[in-house]
């Protein structure tokens, strides 16, 4: 059985149903505009919401045991009343070179080359932290301790993404368990994913639209289109991790601040 | 004369010559050298068999102590498995600290023991008999704590066994490319080959301790010698055995800490990503694991009341030994940093401040100062060397200085990745103290409970080393020198 029969028929749809053919590779983007970006955070909680990752409390956060799958870094530029916050959202940058995949003794971290995602396989996980060390972005969260969701949080829990036990490694997945569903979505309606379909939680959530998502591949898409400018870069690049996460540098021709 | 000597009488009957100046000579070569100073057998054996047996109150004291140390580690470990990895100090940045830094340091430790016994016997430099047996059981205790390290550090330890190679449900063997397997298995063939080389060299010593003890060491010795009688057919297997041993656990040892220092160098860890790290680790791991097997001699010297086998001159060697390990040591530190600190790369520079003007720079200082300042300035004095306390005060300092340079390599340069929004530091709390403490007295504990099972002094090879020794005359001196034997 394939594996597009096999998720079909997860989904209860007939697997004789399924259109023979295999499930078509994407390179899915992410560009953030850091002249949008207001820092409000909206991007961070949204993600919590949607992939149930575990909130913890305030003592545990000033101790460094925070997990947020995406965070937003402040830099102060300035002195005095010329000081001004500069925000740098950061995510996993779903490296297409990742330095977390080959130190993983037991290829929890492991790549997709169809998804051009880097995928973390929680229950084979052992916690040896090696790949949280080796991110140069410190984008990988550890579960210090094993999740624990008080009160109303537990009916809230995303059905769709795994509650991850203690000991173990996660991070942002740029909302997988989302592409699966308009991959499938698309495949049974026998037609190509359009642009703007697949919009992770960040990207749905942001007030200014800072965060565009799409498959690169597709020239029509946002994404594609928007590749390739002046103010584009990725975070540490030098380091030859290849991201897949772009950003638009902030203060344009406009003159405008971060 | 020697020759002629040993030809008429046992050589721990030698006659001193008639001249009286020739005469004190004799007996001053006799006082200072082990092997020169022969005695018969049986009173050799007595000299390591006697205290061994002889379990006194320090000893259950210590017994209790480090036990109840050893205690606390494993209790404090059960918590932290039940609890989560949260207890410690570790935070998002720097996800590994103190047990590496054990890790590494404990590693370090090991690799003097089978140094000292294997490259020293492949060298045929006889006067490391005595010393041998201590420094292998140090490197066995070491390793099996160094073992333990990256377990206790796990996330999810309960699921250890899925970094080990064999055939599972899973169909996934453990992925070669990750340096820590590289580490599973250089560790795991250096413990296996070190034990296997110390439990070889003791099989004469415990055959001689069974033909003289009783009760439930006589049944335990009697299973443990493996049926050694002697004959010169067995000799001669151990002694090729114990050859191949040797050429064979050099090129593993070095293997080993080299692999240790890519679990850092391989990284993009500004400060870890070094590609002199190799050589590096290895000769701090001798440096800091000389110096320990110092202090275990000295130990063992006070506690078994080993002072005819442990003399001035072994501990006048080691002492030699650890000044030209701290300054092949230094070169490579020196050239460690004398990179970043030329090409000033921006991270690196920051990691180089931190160091010599910001918040580490007494940790930075104290290493210096314990593995530099202070070696080089007392042990060039033959004084210092030969007496045992001083010796062993730098010995204790260059502990500590290598413990801090493991612990300011891991736990505070992790702490400074590229991005400075993600920079931390790493303070300790009480689990990983607890462990570490009792790690350290895991490892006293095992050498010694060993040394009170096994003889802690090869028997055998200071007998036969006192065999192979004879002086030679030249006009009005004599000199220590070889038989023609070997």
């Amino acid at each position: 059985m394939s594996e597009l029969e096999t998720r079909l028929l997860d989904r209860g749809q007939s697997a004789a149903a399924a259109p023979k053919t295999e499930l078509p590779s994407h390179k899915w983007t992410m560009l953030i505009d850091l002249d949008k970006c207001t820092g409000c955070n909206a991007c961070v909680v949204a993600c919590h919401v949607e992939n149930n990752v575990p909130i913890r409390s305030e003592r545990e956060v000033i101790r460094g045991h925070g997990q947020h799958w995406i965070r937003i870094e402040r830099y102060w530029e300035g002195e005095g009343d010329a000081q001004r916050a500069t925000f740098l959202p950061m995510l996993c940058q779903q490296c297409s070179n990742a330095p977390c995949e080959p130190v993983c003794p037991v290829y929890a971290s492991v790549h997709s080359e169809r998804e051009n995602l880097n995928l973390q396989v929680y229950n084979r996980c052992v916690g040896t932290r090696f790949c949280g060390n080796n991110c140069p972005y410190r984008a990988r969260q550890f579960n210090w301790f094993a999740p624990q969701f008080e009160g109303p949080i537990t009916e809230m829990l995303n059905p769709d993404v795994t509650v991850r036990s203690g000991g173990v490694m996660e991070k942002c997945t740029f909302c997988v368990q989302r592409i699966r569903r308009v991959e499938e979505d698309a495949l049974v309606e026998g037609r190509p994913l359009r642009d703007g379909e697949m919009v992770p939680a960040c990207a749905q959530t942001c007030p200014t639209s800072a965060i565009v998502f799409g498959d690169r591949s597709d020239p029509q898409s946002q994404v594609a289109q928007r590749l390739g400018g002046q103010r584009e870069f990725q975070v540490l690049e030098h380091l030859g991790t290849a991201p897949n996460v772009y950003y638009l540098k902030a203060g344009g021709s406009d003159g405008g601040a971060g | 004369m020697a020759e002629q000597a040993s030809l008429e009488s046992p050589v721990w009957n030698r006659p001193l010559p008639d001249d009286p100046e020739l005469a004190a000579q004799v007996r001053e070569i006799r006082e200072k050298h082990l092997l020169q100073d022969a005695r018969p057998p049986r009173e050799v054996a007595e000299k390591v068999l006697g205290p061994m047996a002889r379990l006194g109150r320090v000893f259950w004291l210590a017994l209790i102590v480090l036990g109840g140390l050893t205690a606390t580690w494993l209790a404090t470990w059960a918590y932290q498995a039940y609890q989560g990895m949260g207890v410690t100090g570790l935070n998002r940045t720097i996800m590994w600290a103190p047990y590496i830094v054990n890790f590494v340091y404990f590693i370090g430790i090991g690799h003097a023991g089978t140094f000292i016994s294997a490259a020293l016997r492949v060298l045929k430099f006889e006067w490391r008999a005595p010393i041998s047996r201590a420094a292998e059981s140090l490197t066995v205790f070491a390793l099996l704590v160094a073992f333990t390290m990256p377990l206790i550090h796990m996330g999810r330890v309960w699921k250890f066994y899925w970094m080990l190679p064999f055939p599972n449900q899973r169909q996934l063997w453990p992925n070669p490319r990750s340096p820590i397997f590289w580490d599973m298995t250089a560790i795991f063939t250096y413990l296996t080959c070190s034990m296997l080389f110390m439990y070889l060299g003791i099989l004469p010593d415990i055959a001689i301790a069974r033909e003289k003890a009783s009760g439930w060491r006589k049944r335990l010795y009697t299973v443990l010698a493996l049926g050694w009688r002697g004959t010169d057919r067995e000799w001669k297997h151990l002694d090729t055995t114990l050859n191949i041993f040797s050429y064979g656990i050099i090129p593993v040892m070095f293997s080993v800490h080299t692999v240790v220092s890519w679990d850092f160098a391989m990284t993009l860890q500004p400060g870890w990503n070094s590609s002199i790290f190799g050589p590096y680790f290895v000769v701090g791991a001798l440096y800091s694991g000389v110096g320990a097997v110092i202090i275990i001699m000295a130990i063992l010297r006070k506690a078994l009341h080993l002072e005819y086998f442990l003399r001035e001159e072994h501990f006048n060697a080691m002492g030699k030994f650890l000044l030209i390990l701290s300054f092949t040591w230094v070169y490579f530190y020196f050239n460690d940093y004398l990179l970043p600190w030329y090409h000033k790369e921006p991270i690196l520079t920051v990691i180089f401040r931190l160091f010599t003007s910001g918040w580490a720079a007494p940790l930075w200082f104290t290493m210096l100062i314990a593995n530099i300042l202070i070696p080089w300035a007392t042990l060039w004095s033959r004084k210092v060397r030969s007496s045992i306390p001083a010796l062993v005060g730098v010995a204790l300092l260059v502990q500590v200085g290598m413990y801090i340079e493991r612990y300011l390599i891991v736990a505070v340069t992790l702490g400074y990745p590229e991005l400075p929004f993600d920079w931390a530091v790493y303070v300790p709390r009480l689990p990983e103290i607890l462990i570490t403490l009792g790690v350290f007295a895991f490892v006293v504990l095992g050498i010694t409970v060993l040394s009170r099972l096994v003889p802690i002094i090869p028997i055998w090879e200071v007998v036969e080393g006192q065999l192979l020794q004879g002086t030679r005359r030249i006009g009005r001196a004599i000199f220590p020198a070889k038989t023609e034997a070997d």
